[in-house]
């Protein structure tokens, strides 16, 4: 299974944020979009999830599933977490588990990121870490090969931060694919760094 | 097709727990319609022969009122972009957002109606013509104006862009709505025809409108 990018370019509101982009992330590999702010980070992960047309180039899938489309292999994580704060943690979790798979597995996905004691509180009581440990615990609701994860660390704690990076590692050794936007090395295994924005330097 | 359902179960859920919605839409919908005898002066010939319309220009107005959050805080919370990565194709999850829309407004509505036809002195033999065409129609009103809520996701104060862009779509649901009730009233045949072409409006709308729907969706996205 491998994941490429071909000569992609992307324009928002006229300006273009990067072109001739082309990359490669291989089963069990991770690959970690730096760059400044404005660089293009969410751009990228979000044209890779299918969100956004690229303005020239294509994004595939090499030896996936042929009968789904690149959005239904991949888990986008974005900045906000995807939680409806009047319903429960658990009911949280279970819907999302029951709509992007095949139910089950929501009681250990919380337990792994520390919210089983949380399961029967509203999820907009959680604090904003909480809430990231919730919508990170998503990844674990369904099997998808490709995980897009966009600053996946932003306001969690040290300990969130390990537990995001053992699950990242246990997927990627599984053979899963990781594209994370960051501004820090995450202490993924086999990671390699694409570097956005130096394009606009240049210009 | 589980995925559908389990939206559909999600998004009444939400509506249950928060509940706030359907009571403003409720309460809004009693108030104009209380409101018109007090405009109007207490002519019961007068009020029984508009209350036909007068209810259903209501009932839209307040179904408006809820329309408008349909996509909004799945937008805001990032639900979006999840749901758009599921299964299902966007065209389901606006149908399935469309149904539950429809669960929670336009059947309550119905359901008050027949109450609030009290208030104008409907006549006895209108309110089961009139539930009957009001269950027929709102689908409509919510499928076509899950269009509408797609297309002013990200407007600011969408709210009275959605109702200048939607209410000239109404307009046949309206028409049609109101001639049946009228016609049942009166006795004449014009009833079976309007209220089939009502029927005909709503089912078309079930099916076309949440193409339209997930397209302006797909570009809101973007």
């Amino acid at each position: 299974m491998k994941l490429s990018g071909d000569k992609l370019s992307c324009v928002r509101g006229g300006r273009t944020l990067f072109a001739d982009l082309s990359f490669g992330v291989a089963a069990g590999q991770a690959l970690l979009v730096m760059g400044p702010n404005g660089a293009g980070k969410t751009t990228l992960l979000r044209t890779i999830a299918g969100l956004l047309h690229p303005a020239a180039g294509r994004v595939f899938m090499e030896g996936g599933a042929p009968d789904e489309t690149l959005s239904e292999q991949c888990h986008y994580v974005g900045h906000p977490n995807a939680i409806k704060t009047s319903l429960t943690v658990a009911e949280n979790a279970a819907f999302w588990s029951r709509f992007l798979g095949n139910g089950g597995a929501d009681q250990a996905a919380l337990e792994t990121f520390g919210l089983a004691a949380l399961s029967d509180i509203p999820a907009g009581y959680l604090s904003a870490g909480q809430k990231r440990r919730l919508g990170l615990a998503r990844l674990l609701l369904a099997d998808r090969p490709l995980w897009l994860l966009d600053e996946p660390t932003s306001s969690l704690d040290q300990a969130g931060q390990e537990t995001l990076t053992t699950a990242v590692n246990a997927h990627l050794t599984r053979g899963g694919m990781v594209v994370a936007a960051t501004h820090m090395p995450l202490g993924f295994a086999k990671a390699r760094e694409l570097h956005l924005g130096r394009m606009a330097q240049a210009a | 097709m589980t995925a559908f359902w389990q939206l559909v179960a999600r998004d009444l859920a939400i509506a249950w727990r928060e509940g706030g919605a359907i009571g403003i839409t409720l309460g809004f919908y009693l108030i104009v319609v209380a409101m018109l005898p007090l405009g109007l002066g207490p002519d019961l010939n007068l009020l029984s022969r508009i209350a036909p319309g007068v209810l259903w220009v209501a009932l839209l107005l307040a179904a408006l009122l809820s329309l408008g959050r349909l996509f909004e805080t799945d937008y805001e919370d990032g639900s979006l972009e999840v749901l758009a990565t599921g299964p299902l194709p966007l065209e389901a999850v606006a149908a399935a957002k469309s149904l539950a829309h429809w669960i929670t407004t336009g059947v309550p509505l119905t359901v008050l109606a027949p109450v609030v036809g009290l208030l104008l002195n409907l006549p006895p033999e209108g309110y089961g013509v009139l539930v009957a065409t009001m269950l027929a129609g709102t689908p409509a009103i919510s499928f076509i104006g899950a269009i509408g809520a797609a297309l002013t996701l990200r407007a600011r104060r969408g709210g009275v862009l959605l109702a200048l862009l939607m209410l000239p779509l109404f307009v046949p649901t309206l028409t049609f709505g109101i001639s049946s009730v009228g016609a049942a009233l009166l006795g004449t045949e014009a009833f079976a025809p309007s209220f089939m072409i009502l029927v005909a409006i709503s089912l078309a709308s079930i099916v076309l409108a949440p193409l339209a729907a997930a397209a302006a969706l797909r570009f809101q996205l973007q």
